[in-house]
């Protein structure tokens, strides 16, 4: 398991060698000639009440992750334990018994609610699917969640269309919220809404764990917003994890080289305040489906070397708590005894 | 960029209005700014405050009806770009001003190749031959660094990666040597790696080139990046303007302000609450008689909601030149500052 450090508590969620495969089928035989590897062996673990943040550029498989995670897909390989059952290989009707304790909140809120239902249908349906409630109990129930996530009641028989974009996240978390999930994978909530509207639902958010006990895996391209909501930070890949650590840790000192330049290239919005040293990464991530050999960052990586091309490095404790697959710090991986006492002893 | 230069781009109290069924949208109200020889003015605002139909105005891009451009100047090298008769305006589009918008797949033709769009404008406005032209698009091609340029004049757009397209696209606005260039959103749809990249090609080109930029992004940190002076809009109008460094040190405008709050920072201190602005961005049916900020504005006075307030100087400049801002709250006079 990978968080030896801090885990005294059993993790609510526990992935193990998460793959996603996507088929390329060619041909009119449509025979399977390869994979967009758009998961490729991602492990980590979520421990209750907690929030983790995922980054990454698009088409690195953080969404995908997510998605994965809930089966909304059907993972090729791996294992993810939520709660104590491992929701990757329950058979269909488990899975559904399952479903009320692991929710999503989409990204676009235009698309994921369906303009023909009243914020009352929306909100109440996972109810009527798998809650046995009379009527009365499921009015009231919808009710208390627009008072939850800060919606008028009187709004309940309006149309998605009626609401801002802000209003329809709530309209989304709000359905989220309806069974009582434990965990929820928030997918890019906020990269549909104005900046002045984020910080709105952003809060709600963090209002909500505070007070049901949520877990978050927070999907995100914005690193200003992962490092102000998250505990821990995964930066992905390339379908792989580069880095996982401690926010502060990470935004302090990002040790994998992906993650130092990705953070390098987020602009601070103050002229004024002098700066960390931008990297440029020169040229494009490559295709998933034709990862390059080794590293899968060995082609645009600034301090690559030889042994990058060729091996691919795990994702190893380097520090305590941090988690990093480079091979930069490979030395440090036979040393982390050494290392984790070197570090207490400095603290 | 002296301050003294005379500008190359000088807007002055433009208003563009919607017609809609359910009245008359003023989405641009008196709008005035004015672009100096190479300068990089950078336009802030959330969606829906005015700042690419503003842009949009300026060249005749936008379909009227439903748009009208009600009133104001646009002069560019002296000739008032509103007065002009619309062919003529096509001789100014894509020769004197250039312009790359947010989407580069939605912006280019999927079906022809970028040779093709790229040397469209240097035979539309240049009267090159084909073959200057092509030798023009594999310079230009270079110039934006696109490795092995000559060969790529043959692909076509969905075979270059976002940040490879919206190369294209500068490539394309840059084609005719234009005196402004203008640029909504260019980098809001690409990755931040892909984003630095860019910022540091245009970087590289201004010193290089030397043409006057407008900037529109709803990102403080890229203007913080790249800008010279920002203004900044809500609901259709300029609310405060202001040399960059001045703008993040002293906003002024409440609008601005809380703006700057709501933004998490990737270095400073660590926040444990976001900064909200309640409410939400205002409609803009009906003429605009009341400050467009004030139902969101925690120092909202009852003059604010009798009159729109007017560009105020700050720090002595002409309005436009230095720091101004259009707030009741915060203009000199009120006994608070």
């Amino acid at each position: 398991m990978l968080d030896a450090t801090q885990s005294t508590v059993r993790p609510l969620v526990e992935v193990t060698g998460l793959k996603m495969y996507f088929p390329i089928l060619t041909g009119i035989l449509r025979r399977h000639t390869g994979d967009v590897k758009a998961v490729d062996g991602v492990s980590f673990s979520i421990q209750p009440g907690e929030t983790l943040g995922l980054v990454g550029e698009s088409g690195c498989g953080k969404s995908t992750v997510g998605r994965a995670l809930l089966r909304l897909y059907e993972p090729t390989a791996g294992k993810v334990v939520i709660d104590g059952e491992d929701v990757a290989s329950l058979d269909a009707e488990a899975l559904r018994r399952k479903r009320p304790a692991m929710q999503m909140v989409f990204q676009d809120p235009q698309a994921s609610l369906n303009p023909r239902m009243t914020v009352a249908d929306i909100i109440g349906e996972p109810l009527i699917e798998h809650a046995n409630m009379s009527e009365q109990d499921r009015l009231r129930r919808i009710y208390e969640l627009m008072d939850q996530v800060g919606l008028n009641r009187s709004f309940a028989n309006r149309y998605p269309y009626a609401f801002s974009g802000g209003q329809r996240q709530r309209i989304g978390i709000a359905r989220a919220l309806a069974l009582n999930p434990r965990f929820i994978v928030c997918d890019e909530p906020i990269a549909a809404l104005d900046v002045s509207i984020q910080a709105q639902v952003v809060n709600l958010l963090e209002d909500l764990q505070d007070r049901l006990g949520l877990t978050y895996l927070f999907i995100s391209h914005d690193l200003s917003m992962v490092r102000h909501i998250a505990d821990r930070v995964a930066v992905m890949y390339l379908g792989r994890i580069a880095e996982l650590s401690p926010r502060d840790a990470l935004y302090a000192r990002p040790l994998h080289p992906y993650a130092e330049a990705l953070l390098s290239a987020v602009n601070e919005p103050d002229p004024n305040r002098a700066r960390r040293q931008r990297i440029i990464l020169k040229g494009d991530v490559p295709s998933p489906a034709n990862p390059p050999k080794g590293c899968n960052f060995c082609t645009r990586c600034p301090k690559v070397f030889d042994l990058c091309r060729s091996v691919k490095p795990e994702l190893a404790e380097v520090e305590p708590g941090r988690f990093v697959a480079c091979h930069l710090y490979a030395d440090t991986k036979t040393a982390a005894g050494a290392n984790r006492t070197a570090t207490e002893a400095k603290s | 960029m002296a301050d003294g230069a005379a500008p190359v781009l000088d807007v002055r109290g433009l208003k563009t209005v919607f017609h809609t069924r359910s009245g008359e949208v003023h989405a641009v109200n008196s709008v005035s700014f004015l672009l100096r020889p190479g300068e990089l003015l950078g336009v802030v605002g959330e969606s829906g405050s005015g700042k690419s139909v503003t842009m949009m105005s300026l060249i005749g891009l936008l379909p009227s009806p439903p748009a009208d451009v009600r009133a104001g100047e646009v002069l560019l090298g002296g000739r008032d770009l509103l007065k002009i008769a619309p062919r003529d305006l096509q001789s100014v589009r894509g020769a004197k001003v250039g312009f790359v918008f947010q989407d580069p797949m939605t912006s280019l033709n999927p079906v022809f190749n970028v040779g093709n769009q790229i040397m469209e404008p240097l035979l539309k406005h240049k009267g090159m031959t084909k073959a200057q032209a092509r030798d023009r698009a594999v310079e230009l091609l270079e110039l934006v660094g696109i490795p092995d340029a000559a060969k790529r004049l043959k692909s076509y757009p969905h075979q270059f990666s976002g940040g490879m397209r919206q190369r294209v696209m500068i490539a394309i606005a840059l084609a005719c040597d234009p005196d402004v260039l203008i640029a909504d959103e260019p980098t809001t749809a690409l990755d931040v790696t892909i984003q630095a990249q860019i910022l540091e090609l245009v970087k590289e080109l201004r010193a290089k080139l030397g043409m006057a930029i407008i900037w529109i992004t709803h990102d403080l940190g890229v203007i913080a990046a790249i800008a010279d002076r920002v203004m900044v809009m809500y609901g259709g109008q300029v609310v405060e303007h202001a040399p960059v460094k001045e703008l993040f040190a002293n906003p002024s405008h409440p609008y601005t302000r809380a703006l700057l709050k709501t933004i998490p920072s990737i270095a400073g201190e660590r926040e444990a609450r976001l900064q909200v602005i309640e409410g939400q961005p205002p409609i803009l049916t009906g003429e605009p008689v009341s400050c467009p900020f004030r139902a969101r504005c925690s120092h909202a006075m009852e003059v604010c909601g009798r009159e729109n307030p007017l560009r105020r100087a700050l720090d002595g400049r002409p309005v436009g030149e230095g720091h101004d801002v259009a707030c009741h709250w915060s203009s000199p006079e009120v006994a608070h500052a």
